[in-house]
């Protein structure tokens, strides 16, 4: 239990701290736009299927579910609205979050990890550049951009799904489910399911930089600090939500 | 007598219960070439990377061409570590990079260099070291001795006037490893750079050692040229030369 402690008083220290000077770099010259279209690449159009398969079935899912629990109350014709809001504003940025978070997130630490215990980020310091200018901020920057674009279309993909289920399941009528749902929508579940991939996906590229360029001890090392930001990633995005969207209740 | 470049005053550094060093102090003159030897695991690239700060001491100064290194932060380094290379045990390549990038990333870095003068620069410095034409290449196409050479022409790259050598001779075959210290000759007498070297390899030391200063469970145990270490030196130390064949 105090190990566990410990080591989580020294997660959050070091990633707030991270945080903070990845903060200060991303806004100040010089960028590395090279790198950061590299990660561009990596990050954002390589977790298209993943994502995309992802939000198509939890659509599809969610139109059954909701038209189950919706006809005991006879209320089947709202299925469109429930899924709109659901994947808009709470499923699309999380279950997103969760899927880039672990493919991202892990990579980021896999690729960082082993760039430390072969001493490459020590070799940047040591011809006086900056790591985390480097490194960290052009990943960041990618996750930053990329997870938004990414969620947008995961939610396409979901109502996607959901019309589906609509229209071949319950016999709705394709107009009349887009019509429902683009009506249900509001500005402010926009920005809402917005706001939360830009917070989440600052979490999940500098979580990824920390466990990677605090990896030590070889193999092993490395892959201790790619499951161990996994794990991290999935919670901090978890709880994140919750109060994000207590905020935004409140507001 | 030469100004000292690299001043290490009761430097101790402890990694947990550890106790790496325990408050050594050395001074290295300009133009010097020192070997610094000890058993595995005894804290010499520890040392070695007290010197250019990266890893900071728990207690102690560490002076380097003037800079108060133990009390500079992170980004004042920056002017120093322009003027002290690090040669890493493993090499340390970028392996997302092709082995020109490599060579030129201190280049492009620091200097301003139009892109025809960074590709003669770059040329340049894999033909010191032997490498010709593996610009293109990427670090894992070459063989280990390869990518330490390319690792040799990168710390080059900005002529450091001061050289950290760690292990720049392991694994490798006894004639790469001739050609490493063959470099590092040439490089004290051409140009004369002040190097620090942390080896285990025998043959080295006699090659290019003018000092030789020995790391013992956390002490400096001895200090001085190679004949006095054969002929004077503490147990540790004759022993460890006779284990490479070298006897008083």
């Amino acid at each position: 239990m105090m190990g566990w402690t410990t080591s989580l008083v020294h997660q959050v220290g070091g990633v707030t701290r991270l945080a903070g000077r990845t903060l200060v770099r991303m806004f100040t010259r010089p960028l590395d736009v090279r790198e950061t279209v590299r990660q561009f690449d990596r990050i954002g159009v390589g977790s298209l299927n993943l994502t995309n398969i992802t939000a198509l079935f939890t659509g599809m899912v969610l139109a059954l579910q909701t038209a189950y629990a919706l006809s005991k109350f006879g209320a089947r014709l709202y299925i469109g609205e429930v899924v709109a809001l659901s994947l808009v504003r709470e499923l699309g940025p999380v279950l997103t979050a969760l899927m880039v978070g672990g493919r991202v997130g892990s990579g980021i630490a896999a690729e960082l990890g082993s760039m430390a215990v072969t001493e490459q980020v020590d070799a940047i310091r040591s011809m006086a550049a900056d790591p985390v200018r480097k490194l960290v901020v052009p990943r960041v920057w990618a996750t930053v951009l990329m997870l938004p674009l990414l969620t947008i279309l995961a939610d396409g993909m979901g109502i996607f799904g959901g019309l589906l289920i609509g229209v071949f399941q319950e016999g709705l009528s394709p107009t009349f489910y887009l019509q429902r749902t683009a009506n249900v929508l509001t500005f402010d579940d926009l920005w809402l399911g917005l706001a939360k991939p830009v917070m989440f996906a600052f979490l999940i590229g500098v979580i990824g930089c920390y466990n990677g360029l605090t990896a030590r001890g070889g193999a092993d090392g490395v892959g201790r600090a790619t499951t161990h930001t996994v794990y991290v990633i999935a919670i901090s995005v978890l709880i994140f939500d919750f109060f994000i969207t207590k905020l935004f209740l409140a507001l | 007598m030469n100004e000292p470049v690299i001043v290490l005053r009761d430097v101790a550094k402890a990694f947990g219960p550890k106790h790496v060093l325990r408050g050594v102090s050395l001074e290295i003159e300009r133009g010097d070439t020192v070997a610094l030897l000890g058993a595995s695991g005894s804290g010499k690239s520890v040392t070695l990377k007290t010197i250019n700060g990266l890893v900071p001491p728990d207690r102690g100064g560490i002076d380097v061409l003037g800079y108060p290194v133990s009390t500079m932060s992170e980004a004042a380094l920056g002017p120093l570590r322009r003027r002290v290379s690090y040669l890493f045990q493993g090499g340390a390549l970028f392996d997302s990079m092709s082995v020109f990038d490599n060579v030129a990333y201190p280049l492009r870095e620091h200097g301003q260099l139009e892109p025809e003068a960074l590709e003669q620069r770059v040329d340049e410095l894999l033909a010191m070291v032997r490498l010709e034409g593996v610009g293109p290449l990427q670090p894992s196409e070459l063989s280990g001795g390869m990518r330490k050479r390319v690792a040799v022409a990168r710390a080059l790259a900005l002529e450091p006037e001061i050289m950290l050598y760690d292990e720049p001779t392991t694994g490798l075959d006894p004639v790469t490893g001739g050609a490493i210290a063959d470099l590092i000759v040439d490089l004290d007498r051409r140009l004369g750079v002040t190097s620090l070297v942390v080896t285990h390899d025998i043959p080295l030391v006699m090659r290019v050692a003018e000092r030789v200063v020995f790391l013992h469970e956390g002490a400096f145990i001895f200090s001085g040229s190679v004949e006095a270490a054969l002929r004077e030196g503490p147990d540790p130390v004759r022993e460890f030369f006779a284990a490479g064949g070298v006897h008083a």
